[in-house]
């Protein structure tokens, strides 16, 4: 039977959208840019290799917990031996993709993002997506995205120890102190964007504060809550840049631990 | 007269209907709805068209103009292109009576299942203090001028009749975000009966209403994220459900 806008009793139309404008333009970038995103981090996920070059490690394989890591590369130590899948070397990246693609997968703005580029639903406004029935979030697996707050935590430990890599990344070579390089820019960069993504979450923004129904009696997290407020309006924008920020220093880190570029020195 | 503009209107009713075509002089600083009124009073003088105050405040001259929802009185002729037709149509998502005027009944149904603000007992008129930051957060949401575009093109019922039954519209999400945050308000049921009777976990947050708001309410980032963040609070977060039976309370307030 004839759903949605077709639906009995509605204004007989028999277009899908009446919409002039070029409303396809904005989920097709969406997808592309996440669709390029997503085959360049699974090829470097199972490229288990040219991660780290002293003192540099790509935020994808950060923090590296297998005894599979290259020398030097472990922060946390190596609580996992090599695990092997098919015959093959689990690579370390795999050990914690979870955590920042679970992040990403439930966050409020992807979720709007995916929706509309991957699922089209809808695939912009006042365009009739192509499904005959919807049930939303109210279902599994689609009720899981209720979990978003516990990848917002675990991303939090994520920014802390990329915050430590970017400040390690204040050394040379030889591990000696009191050296910067393009390379220890480029991951304060990526760490500084992980921050902000993550201080201007729905979720940061509900914890702080936005759960009180009084503000007068907690004046300081009202503050709080003002200032995430402030950086929330720009959650999109952060979840992109932080989201470029990510692939282009591995991107650095690779090729420096390939030798195709010298990470030069300022001091 | 400044301009020749090209449109396209539907007419018709529940039963059938289709756009017709209509050429009409436009003078310079006209809205839609201008327009509209001088095809009625020049060449079809029976076309059916809801409107009260033209000053985008009332909020019945909803339609969708060029596919889009739509007042009619604060949308500018001068901005589509000289050559482009103009397409006007009713609201997509409601039930057609004649022409551009729908049936919205279903948004004050959708009203009358919100129970309204609950004082503590005992509170006589002109006794409730409030201060205004604990005020403010509702007060965006009191600028609502019930056009119900946001309803119009929220697609979890724009295109599924069928959870008209189970979801009351980002209109109803921001009045019961309102109530919510009322300092006093002490009824305490609100976020469950959000999820559980209006339909909060269909909405995908895909952000379709906020985009159509001609009040700019943020209705998506300030109303329905709030709100199903203090969903999890009470029903999805094991943590925050075992803090509360521990220390008695709902939620921290
Ligand atoms: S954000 Fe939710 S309520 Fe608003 S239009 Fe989209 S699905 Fe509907
Ligand atoms: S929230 Fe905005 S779009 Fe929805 S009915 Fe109110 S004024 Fe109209
Ligand atoms: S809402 Fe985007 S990270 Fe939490
Ligand atoms: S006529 Fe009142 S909002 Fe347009």
């Amino acid at each position: 039977m004839a759903t949605g806008v077709f639906s009995q009793g509605r204004a007989k139309i028999s277009e899908r959208t009446l919409r002039t404008d070029k409303w396809w333009v904005q989920p097709l970038i969406t997808f592309l840019v996440l669709i390029a995103f997503i085959i360049y981090a699974t090829l470097r996920a199972f490229e288990n290799g040219n991660y780290f070059a002293e003192p540099l490690i790509s935020p994808f394989y950060s923090p590296c917990l297998s005894t599979a890591c290259v020398a030097g590369a472990s922060l946390l130590g190596t609580p996992f031996g090599i695990i092997h899948i098919f015959g093959m070397v689990l690579s370390p990246a795999l050990l914690i993709l979870i955590f920042p693609l679970g992040f990403r997968m439930t966050c409020y703005y992807y979720r709007k993002a995916y929706y509309r580029s991957f699922w089209m639903s809808p695939p912009a406004c006042a365009v009739a997506e192509p499904h005959s029935k919807y049930t939303g979030e109210t279902r599994a697996p689609l009720i899981m995205q209720n979990m978003h707050r516990y990848f917002f935590y675990a991303g939090l430990v994520f920014n802390v120890l990329l915050t430590v890599d970017a400040i390690l990344a204040f050394r040379n070579p030889e591990k000696q102190w009191g050296h910067m390089s393009v390379g220890t820019l480029v991951l304060l960069a990526n760490a500084t964007f992980l921050w902000f993504y993550s201080l201007s979450c729905h979720t940061c923004r509900h914890t702080v504060g936005g759960r009180l129904r009084n503000f007068s009696k907690h004046p300081l997290r009202y503050k709080a809550w003002t200032f995430v407020s402030k950086l929330n309006h720009y959650h999109q924008n952060f979840a992109w840049v932080s989201l470029l920020g990510v692939a282009f220093a591995d991107v650095y880190v690779r090729e420096v631990a390939t030798h195709a570029i010298t990470n030069w020195y300022f001091f | 007269m400044a301009r020749t503009l090209k449109l396209r209107i539907w007419r018709g009713d529940d039963k059938t209907g289709g756009l017709q075509d209509v050429t009409v002089e436009a003078n310079h600083g006209e809205v839609v709805l201008d327009i509209i009124h001088r095809v009625q009073a020049t060449q079809m003088g029976d076309l059916a068209v809801r409107w009260n105050c033209k000053a985008g405040k009332c909020g019945s001259c909803s339609m969708e103009i060029n596919g889009k929802p739509r007042l009619a009185c604060m949308t500018q002729v001068a901005s589509y292109p000289e050559d482009e037709t103009i397409t006007i149509t009713p609201l997509r998502a409601f039930p057609v009576i004649k022409d551009l005027v729908t049936d919205v009944s279903f948004n004050y149904k959708k009203a009358m299942e919100i129970p309204s603000v609950e004082m503590p007992p005992g509170m006589k008129p002109g006794e409730p203090r409030m201060q205004q930051i604990d005020v403010e957060r509702s007060q965006e949401f009191r600028k609502c001028i019930e056009c119900f575009l946001c309803q119009d093109t929220c697609h979890v019922i724009r295109d599924h009749e069928e959870n008209k039954k189970s979801f009351a519209g980002p209109r109803f999400f921001i009045r019961i975000a309102e109530l919510d945050m009322h300092p006093l308000d002490i009824l305490r049921n609100r976020k469950k009966s959000a999820q559980e009777e209006h339909g909060l976990g269909m909405c995908n947050i895909t952000k379709c209403c906020t985009e159509v708001c001609p009040e700019h309410i943020r209705i998506t980032d300030n109303a329905i994220i709030p709100m199903k963040e203090r969903v999890v609070d009470e029903k999805y977060d094991p943590l925050r459900w075992l803090g509360s039976k521990i220390r008695k309370r709902e939620g921290m307030l």
